[in-house]
């Protein structure tokens, strides 16, 4: 006998995602999904973010790790609430686990929260948390050929920050390949060379950041 | 790894709506998958076999229906079927069009007894 079913099979996923979207809509936050490779620059970028804007808005982070606390004591150490989420092996995060940290910070206060996911290509690109927008990270030792390898990371991302821009005279790194295969499964991408070392290229990606930001607490 | 997160989903969309309909066991699975979603379809099965064990959904052959992704152009009107490897369309090379599939994500259909 045949039965027919039709469901979404990461269903739960996706309502709890929807869920906090109706929160931060009401509280008017913006969540910004934070992925990419162990040692690509997730933990620096978002520290540069902190310095950056926090005259502006009100940033809370939470910090996903497989195990340990050490990016989220050094986000602590600039008096920015932050959670540590310990994922205990898993390869991503999952909406749910966002939902339950919403709980320990003071959404009142909040205008933006950035989450740092699993350093991993693959699995976090698959599951939406709740965000608002994706900021993606390729860091210029990594290879020119990652967006190529690993498409869907790229091709779901709102924006993409090519790091350790600073790196570039001493490896074969071709930007501009990277930003023709990103635009090939990503036509809408933004694409920003920074160097979170010596910040540059970061104030065009801030004005960038800023004005999603806003589109979403200001809306 | 993610795999085994998306192997139980399956679980979850199958198993209640078999029970609901009477079934002692389930046959099959029948998945449809867009081709812009980044499952791996021969590792599922795999995952399956394992976390199914002792269920209803035991020995279940899950079979995958890939949906190739298809666009319907804003620019010039281009209404089929898109390569995965370059999301453009193909006749006049226009970004501006509407997703018409490829994201497809479910539990589609089962056979049962």
């Amino acid at each position: 006998m045949e039965i027919k079913v039709v469901k979404q099979i990461l269903a739960w996923n996706e309502d709890v995602s929807d869920k906090i979207h109706l929160v931060t809509s009401e509280k008017r936050i913006a969540i910004v999904n934070v992925m990419g490779s162990p040692g690509a620059g997730k933990t620096s970028l978002i520290k540069n973010i902190i310095d950056n804007l926090r005259g502006d808005y009100s940033i809370g982070v939470i910090e996903g790790d497989i195990a340990g606390m050490i990016d989220a004591e050094t986000i602590d150490k600039m008096g920015i609430p932050v959670v540590q989420l310990q994922t205990d092996g898993a390869c991503h995060i999952e909406a749910m686990a966002i939902e339950n940290i919403l709980g320990r910070f003071d959404l009142d206060k909040l205008d933006v929260i950035f989450v740092e996911n699993i350093g991993n290509l693959v699995c976090p690109a698959e599951f939406n948390i709740g965000e608002d927008f994706r900021v993606s990270i390729l860091s210029v030792p990594e290879g020119d050929d990652k967006v190529a390898k690993y498409p869907l990371m790229f091709a779901t991302t709102d924006a993409l920050i090519i790091n350790k821009a600073d790196m570039l005279p001493f490896f074969d790194f071709d930007v501009e390949r990277v930003k023709k295969d990103t635009y090939d499964v990503n036509p809408g991408a933004n694409i920003f060379p920074v160097s979170s070392r010596n910040g540059d290229g970061f104030p065009e990606f801030l004005d960038w950041l800023r004005n999603r930001i806003n589109e979403k607490i200001k809306s | 790894m993610h795999e085994l997160a998306i192997t139980e989903g399956i679980m979850q969309a199958a198993i209640p709506e078999a029970e609901k309909a009477g079934a002692k066991r389930i046959l099959e699975i029948r998945l449809k998958i867009g081709e812009l979603s980044g499952v791996f379809p021969e590792y599922i099965q795999e995952y399956f076999s394992i976390v199914s064990k002792g269920t209803i959904a035991e020995d279940a052959k899950l079979i995958i229906n890939r949906i190739p992704i298809s666009i319907s152009c804003r620019s010039c009107g281009y209404n089929g079927v898109i390569e995965r490897k370059k999301i453009r369309c193909p006749d006049c090379g226009g970004t501006d069009f509407k997703i018409v599939s490829g994201r497809e994500y479910y539990v589609d259909s089962l056979e049962v007894e």
